[in-house]
């Protein structure tokens, strides 16, 4: 039988490292990195800058893709043309996350959702968060609009929506 | 085995210092929108397989892998990556390729070293946590060491290693995609800023971005293909020890093991006389040496002689870096091997332009994976 | 052209553990001596090494592959290192199989470590940088998002409740009591225990989910004439089949996985596999949570789309059902030491094809089985399909 291919493995709990018996090293190590954004990831955050949606336009499929690129995965070819979108769109999957990370529980839950925006081809969702609603209110198929910090405040990045509200 | 296996489009962007206008998608789209062109295929229709190298401490990306697909054509499609060099992916390729799994297999990678900010350090977390790291050297330290040590068993000089440095930068300026092709004297290269003694700071290959693809297919596919092919004869890699303390440190042993290798797939037995000429890692100006004799290219002990004879000038008995090398085009971190292979399959092509080495058949492309390991890996190619 | 047949010949494994004593290299070096022990073999007759192993961030080693290598029996051999994050386990044996089939090598070790416990404060921060660096990352997810993302998705499709997904925890625990290397094996567990577990992520509560884990499995390939000469019961490698989704997640319909689909139509073609129901006798799909063993054993076409859930409620995966799914108890159970658990899928089929698997072992001498894993952003399949 495999249970002689099973090596017993060591294993370690919380009350063996608080009684000093665990040999630790730590190191924290600096991985810094300045990514260029290019062409299509630099308009799009420039974009957000002045409180507009774009995506790009590949001719051979006419999709309209979003978040903008420069190609299109699916034809393999240049996508043509920058196409400014709506600021709605249409929840198509969301959580309601009560934990961080590291598992810290969150006093209020965020509600992340994958967003369909209009002006898009069919599915092309961005992550983002809902704002302004309750959790339990929060429904599939949504429709929602994008609610933006102030001009002076926006630096260039998708976190200058501040988050999407249900359209009343 | 019956089944051989050609190069039969190879596409870049760069190298260049800085690519800002491009992000690592664009760069690697522009390159692969060449590779297709060159062999005349449609990624959607014409490919089973792609390949990347690519490390997730140099992209700053946790499973890098993620972000590979789409800007090679490769969405939706059997595609996986290889933490290791570039030439590790096209021996991966060549793998699926001799199998009969596939027909037609790309691979990439690419640098954008210019938005790692913190370089040096990425470099250190790849040291041993607990018996290296700790000394907190900066790991040029370790090119230093192996210098070092050849030096003192007289296996090389450092007035041969400027040599190297001399020959390599000036190549780089016939080439149009090096990024640091330069006219440098041998004295200016020994008295440029100590980085870690005896080496100093221009004998270190500075980084460069830039993308390249290449497209792979079996013998039989190639004919169908417009792309000049190139056949990949051989290649072999190997891996030394990590450990600092029980590796070979003036030997070169992962050259040597990878090359064996690479020679007995390809049937070359004699490969000072049999290779015409030769891409290897020169990452630091003395590993060219190093590797030259470890990858038998050169006698023992003879390749700094040879440099300073001119035996590996373009006009030499074996051209060795004429693209430039890393220390005339640029390091491209885990692409820097296809960047040697690329010259390769240029010449053998016929294709090298000003740079054309005249009536060669048969090159070797060789790749170190660069500090701190001892992992090679050797592509024997012939027209 | 006709390949190269090329066999499984021994496995080996460390037990699934919380937080290792052992190094990532120890736990290397455990997995492969186990796996050579249990074929006699040495290794020098290892001809060549893949390793498999997870984000670096974990063990905080950039190019840790390389570091891992003298674990790994690696020193002087060729040795490569294959990354498609969950995927890896089972892509490992493809990859393993595409060195010995190229006829390069007749063997080929295949390894895979994961040490996740050294990451600080909490392993889940290697996943925060997972996302994409432009416009994902400043919004914060964490890897929880995405699962419940996709969970929510498919619920939603379908129109299933908690229960007829929690159904898979209770039964891939219980299952896991019989592995010796099980780290939440529970033969007590109800499905009342897993609604009643703290809600993480809506719809994804505590035990739909498997935890961070340390462990390594190792497994031998030998090419025909050699796995003949090893070992009287050579478990074959019928078909292997990976496949890559684009990068653009939000962009994709995840309430099925069409790129296990294609990995698995690659695999069942090379294997000469037509009705997979049918003809699949043991499944190993990836199940880091309990919605994940029904969307993949949809995407491997071993029932029909939403309906996974149904089978599951009528026995149909209990390890005497028509087809048995993670008898080893797969992730939810034996843990998820990253791509040392997709491994251990494909060791749990290689002990079950030879009779091997003692308490779990599943009756009726199956004769071929698939194992499956799955990664990146919800974004790759990988599948081998094993057969004596």
């Amino acid at each position: 039988m495999m249970d002689q291919w099973v090596y017993a493995t060591t294993g370690l709990h919380e009350k063996d490292f608080e009684a000093g018996q665990v040999l630790v090293e730590t190191w924290e190590g600096k991985a810094e990195y300045a990514w260029d954004t290019g062409i299509a990831m630099g308009r799009f955050l420039e974009e957000l800058r002045r409180g507009r949606l774009v995506g790009r336009r590949c001719n051979s499929c006419r999709r309209i893709l979003f978040p903008p690129r420069m190609f299109c995965e699916l034809c393999f070819r240049p996508t043509a043309e920058w196409v400014t979108l709506g600021q709605t769109g249409t929840v198509i999957t969301y959580s309601l996350v009560h934990v961080r990370w590291d598992m810290v529980r969150l006093e209020q839950p965020q509600v992340p959702a994958v967003i369909a925006m209009d002006g898009a081809a069919q599915g092309m969702g961005i992550l983002h968060l809902l704002g302004e609603v309750a959790p339990e209110k929060v429904k599939m198929g949504m429709r929602v609009q994008a609610v933006w910090k102030p001009a002076e405040d926006r630096e260039g990045s998708i976190t200058d929506i501040r988050y999407f509200k249900p359209i009343r | 085995m019956n089944r051989t296996v050609e190069i039969v489009g190879v596409g870049w962007s760069g190298f260049r210092s800085l690519t800002p206008d491009q992000s690592y998608k664009e760069l690697v789209f522009e390159a692969a929108l060449r590779a297709y062109a060159d062999a005349g295929i449609d990624p959607r229709r014409d490919v089973q397989g792609f390949v990347t190298a690519a490390e997730d401490y140099h992209e700053g990306t946790s499973i890098y892998d993620e972000y590979t697909p789409d800007q090679l054509g490769a969405a939706q499609r059997p595609m996986h990556t290889i933490g290791g060099d570039g030439l590790h992916a096209l021996a991966a390729a060549y793998m699926q390729i001799a199998s009969g799994l596939m027909d037609v297999v790309v691979v990439e990678a690419h640098s954008k070293a210019s938005n790692i900010l913190s370089l040096p350090h990425i470099v250190a977390f790849a040291e041993d946590p607990t018996f290296e790291r700790p000394l907190a050297l900066h790991p040029v330290a370790l090119a230093g060491l192996e210098m070092q040590g050849l030096i003192s068993l007289g296996r090389i000089t450092e007035e041969q290693c400027a040599a190297v440095v001399v020959k390599n930068k000036r190549n780089a300026l016939r080439n149009p995609s090096a990024a640091h092709g330069t006219e440098v004297g041998p004295e200016e290269v020994l008295s440029s800023p100590p980085l870690a003694s005896p080496l100093t700071s221009l004998m270190a290959a500075p980084h460069a971005d830039g993308a390249l693809v290449f497209v792979l297919a079996d013998t039989e596919r190639a004919r169908t293909l417009k792309g000049e092919p190139v056949r990949v004869r051989g290649v072999g890699w190997a891996t030394d020890t990590p450990a600092l303390d029980s590796r070979d440190w003036t030997g070169a042993r992962y050259a040597r093991k990878a090359a064996q290798m690479a020679y007995r797939i390809a049937g070359v037995q004699t490969p000072g006389q049999e290779i015409d000429f030769a891409e290897v890692d020169d990452s630091f100006a003395h590993k060219e040496l190093l590797h030259l004799e470890a990858l038998g290219l050169v006698p023992s002990g003879r390749a700094g002689e040879w440099t300073l004879e001119g035996q590996t000038a373009c006009s030499g008995s074996i051209p060795v870096n004429v693209s430039g090398g890393a220390l005339g085009e640029g390091s491209l971190l885990d692409a820097t091997g296809l960047s040697r292979a690329l010259e390769v399959v240029l010449q053998l092509r016929g294709q090298a332009g000003p740079r054309q080495l005249p009536g060669v058949t048969t090159g070797l492309a060789f790749a170190w994976r660069g500090l701190p390991t001892a992992v090679g890996v050797a592509a024997v190619l012939s027209a | 052209m006709t390949m190269r047949r090329v066999a499984v010949v021994g496995a080996g494994m460390t037990k699934f553990v919380r937080r290792a004593q052992e190094t990532g290299r120890e736990l290397a070096w455990e997995a492969t001596s186990k796996a050579l022990e249990s074929c006699e073999m040495g290794i020098d007759q290892i001809e060549a090494v893949v390793m498999g192993t997870g984000p670096d961030a974990f063990d905080g080693v950039h190019m840790k592959a390389e570091w891992l290598a003298d674990g790994a029996g690696a020193w002087g051999k060729p040795y490569m290192r294959g990354y498609v994050g969950g995927g890896t386990g089972v892509f490992s044996v493809a990859q393993g199989w595409y060195h010995v089939a190229s006829g390069l090598f007749d063997t080929c070790l295949v390894v895979c470590e994961e040490k996740m416990s050294p990451a600080q404060p909490h392993p889940q921060g290697a996943f925060l940088t997972i996302f994409d660096n432009f416009i994902e990352r400043p919004l914060g997810p964490n890897l929880l998002w995405i699962f419940a993302l996709e969970m929510n998705a498919y619920m939603q499709r379908y129109g299933l409740r908690k229960e007829d997904i929690a159904q898979v925890a209770v039964k891939n625990k219980r299952n896991a009591a019989d592995h010796p290397a099980s780290l939440l094996g529970d033969r007590d567990i109800t499905l009342q225990d897993i609604l009643d577990s703290e809600v993480m992520a809506w719809p994804v509560q505590r035990l739909d989910v498997s935890p961070v884990t340390d462990g390594a499995v190792a497994v031998v390939l030998a090419a025909d004439n050699v796995a003949r000469r090893v070992t009287p019961q050579p478990v074959w490698i019928e078909g292997v089949g990976w496949n890559l989704d684009s990068a653009y997640w939000t962009n994709r319909d995840l309430s099925y996985p069409t790129y296990v689909e294609e990995a698995a139509r690659m695999a069942y073609r090379m294997a000469g596999i037509t009705e997979p129901r049918q003809q699949i006798h043991i499944a190993e799909p990836y199940d880091p949570f309990d919605y994940k063993e029904l969307h993949h054993l949809e995407g491997l076409m071993l029932f029909p789309k939403g309906k996974a859930a149904e089978a599951t409620a009528l026995g149909i995966t209990q390890r005497n059902g028509d087809l048995p799914v993670c008898p080893s108890g797969g992730l939810l159970g034996v843990g998820n030491p990253i791509a040392a658990a997709g491994l251990m899928k494909v060791a749990e089929l290689f002990w079950q094809l030879r009779g091997e698997a003692g308490a779990r072992q599943v009756p009726g001498n199956p004769r071929r089985g698939v194992a499956q894993a799955w990664g990146d952003l919800m974004q790759v399949g990988t599948v081998v399909v094993m057969g004596k």
